[in-house]
């Protein structure tokens, strides 16, 4: 029912912006694209302003291009610098108050559930490490435990950027920043773990390094998450500002932290595992049959 | 629970047969939901609005209310029926307290978010020292948000202002959030008679696409939308923006002015308007004003009442048509700061005439002689002792 709203009335191309039409003829409404072909589709991003060599930004056009279903999906997000990208996607996102993201998804979810029982729509929290593990830390904890079903996706810049970088509870112990003149005193939030305890069926710790598997992640998360409870992944985005990060050395430290405290890491109850398993199947036969005929 | 078929708001609301029940105002809040055809109450616990949402968990369970949880915190509860409302469903909870005020963040921006949804407000102490007793100085903290702000004498009040409440805040040309506030206890945990239509009669279903602001469903085009643009930018633009949209919400919440005439009879409740005296009041306030005006009349007094119904938008024009030949008004109040006399005074032209009280606070009643003390004051009658008929 989305596409439909998506696709341009016979006649009206001529009067549609150019950018919109690009979105509905070369994008991703209605169809599945692989994200290895970046660049050669209509992105539902890519315009942001964040700075330059922000390995957010990166992750969150990953994710736009990973969602198995946008023209169905709705993002949610709170203050900080993940909703300067998001709002400027060709997803609808709600930016509500401060820490709310997982509260609101709540409601929301549930009021599609009521309104549409038989179809799915994907709701997404993407929110930074202060809005899920500090300020939200409640409603994210809660959201879990009542087994709602949305993903959640924790964009860990280990940092408050947007407010100009102060101590997060995600920040490593030890790191000087503001707020946190003599450095920070307690050990970063093992979140991970808090999601697997909470309620959460399918749970990864990713540094992005590999956008094939970012995207794999992010549709696991959002597949699990449309028929058995909440999701949760830990992505490392760092933020190169505020921990003096060099632009052309962003990657680089993403891979050393994937090799230390970023290893790749997925957890998923075994309904779920036998779930995805079962779609990712037929998936690659779908694609078999594709190449043969 | 019986079958229950959609009538139309103009009937349900004004024409239905009615049937007298004797019942609190906790269950007052609890009939007007069943009726309301609410798709999604979220509660949190807190004295003395618990009742209520107790009673419309049953209206869950029962299947007139389609989905219902106990949330995590206030501020959870009120973000999350902002995210329901923007999905589309017709939501519904309450609160008091200080639960209003750890849900205030959330609350005051449904407004700008345009969130229509009714919230019940069963005021209570605000912390501290602790109390659970009523005391309506929460009240003052709601009134420069936007919504529409309804305050409830009785039992019959509350019925009426939350099931017109879904009406008139789902209306085009308003989509707020209507607060329908009482005072905890002397309304929630008593009974009073309440006129009520028919059960097996419902409101028609929120329809989410009348509307000024389109719900987040994905059910809509185009696909760029971003239904609350935070406005990012340090630029003249980006004022203008949030200017124009601070204005809009006032002006909707001007334009609800006809509908609550419409539905709940207008914004005020006049007795006696030409009286030279008059008692300016609202919620419980109001009861003990209805009573003090009837000593007055037995007495042979010339004295008014003017019963505030609606807080916000404030019935300024009409107070000051009434009070124009006032020669003293009084404004008994159940809370410490006057937040009524304040809005009184600042809308008449002569604010020396308004008595400052009485007011209690902390949980205490008001009694009427304490009006009456006010009203022998302002007309120079001398009472050796002050007991009354």
């Amino acid at each position: 029912m989305g596409l439909e709203y998506v696709r341009i009335s016979p006649g009206f191309e001529k009067y549609m912006p150019r950018d919109y039409v690009d979105l509905v003829k070369f994008g991703q409404f209605g169809r599945e694209v692989d994200v290895m072909q970046l660049g050669q589709f209509k992105e539902l991003v890519e315009e942001h302003p964040m700075c330059a060599g922000c390995y957010m930004a990166y992750f969150i056009r990953i994710f736009y291009a990973a969602l198995p279903k946008p023209e169905d999906t709705i993002v949610l997000g709170t203050a900080g610098c993940a909703r300067l990208a998001l709002s400027q996607a060709a997803v609808p996102f709600i930016y509500g108050n401060y820490g709310d993201t997982n509260a609101v998804a709540s409601g929301l979810k549930r009021a599609l559930s009521i309104r549409f029982p038989d179809k799915d729509k994907d709701v997404v929290v993407i929110a930074g490490d202060g809005g899920l593990m500090d300020i939200g830390f409640g409603m994210t904890m809660h959201s879990w435990f009542r087994k709602e079903k949305f993903t959640t996706i924790m964009v860990d810049n280990e940092v408050y950027g947007n407010t100009g970088g102060q101590e997060s509870g995600m920040s490593p112990k030890g790191v000087q920043l503001k707020m946190a003149p003599l450095g920070k005193k307690f050990e970063k939030i093992n979140a991970v773990q808090l999601a697997i305890d909470s309620g959460c069926v399918y749970v990864a710790k990713i540094s992005p390094t590999n956008p094939k598997r970012i995207a794999k992640v992010i549709r696991r998360a959002i597949f699990a998450a449309r028929k058995f409870g909440p999701t949760f992944i830990h992505a490392y985005t760092s933020c190169n500002i505020e921990y003096s990060i060099p632009t052309r050395e962003v990657l680089a430290d993403a891979r050393k932290r994937e090799k230390e405290d970023f290893k790749f890491f997925e957890w998923m109850t075994d309904e779920v595992k036998e779930f995805l398993e079962e779609i990712e199947r037929k998936e690659k036969e779908k694609k078999k049959q594709e190449v043969k005929s | 629970m019986p079958d229950q078929r959609v009538v139309d708001p103009e009937y349900l609301i004004l024409e239905a047969p009615r049937e007298r029940k004797f019942i609190t105002g906790s269950q007052a809040f609890a009939e007007a939901i069943k009726r309301a055809n609410v798709d999604i109450a979220i509660a949190y616990p807190i004295t003395p609005q618990s009742e209520t949402m107790h009673l419309v968990g049953d209206l869950y369970a029962q299947g007139y209310v389609k989905d219902y949880y106990r949330a995590e915190e206030e501020y959870g509860a009120m973000s999350a029926i902002a995210g329901a409302v923007r999905g589309g469903a017709r939501a519904f909870s309450a609160t008091s307290g200080p639960g209003l005020l750890r849900g205030l963040e959330a609350i005051v921006s449904w407004p700008g978010h345009r969130i229509p949804a009714v919230l019940g407000v069963m005021t209570r102490v605000v912390n501290a020292p602790l109390s659970i007793q009523p005391d309506n100085v929460e009240i003052s903290y709601l009134l420069n948000c936007g919504m529409i702000v309804l305050h409830a004498e009785n039992q019959q009040d509350v019925f009426d202002f939350t099931l017109a409440g879904f009406v008139i805040s789902e209306k085009v040309d308003v989509y707020i959030p209507v607060a329908v506030c009482t005072e905890g206890f002397f309304v929630t945990h008593a009974k009073g008679y309440v006129n009520l239509p028919p059960e097996d009669m419902k409101l028609p279903p929120r329809d989410p696409y009348k509307a000024p602001v389109p719900p987040t469903d994905c059910e809509i085009p185009p696909a760029r939308i971003q239904r609350d643009a935070p406005v990012q930018k340090s630029n003249f633009m980006s004022y203008l923006i949030h200017a124009v949209w601070q204005q809009e919400i006032w002006s909707a919440n001007q334009r609800s002015r006809k509908w609550i005439k419409h539905y709940l009879g207008g914004l005020v409740e006049v007795v006696n308007p030409d009286a030279e005296v008059f008692i300016v009041a609202s919620g419980c306030a109001a009861a003990q004003g209805r009573e003090a005006q009837r000593y007055a009349e037995m007495e042979g007094l010339p004295v008014g009442l003017v019963k505030v119904k609606s807080i916000r938008p404030f019935p300024a024009q009409e107070i000051r048509e009434i009070l124009k030949k006032a020669k003293a008004v009084i404004v008994p109040e159940h809370n410490i700061v006057g937040w009524l006399a304040k809005e009184v005074k600042a809308v008449i032209p002569n604010s020396g005439i308004v008595v400052d009280g009485p007011r209690v606070y902390g949980g205490m009643t008001l009694p009427v002689e304490l009006i009456m003390e006010k009203i022998y004051e302002a007309l120079g009658v001398k009472k050796a002792k002050k007991t009354v008929v």
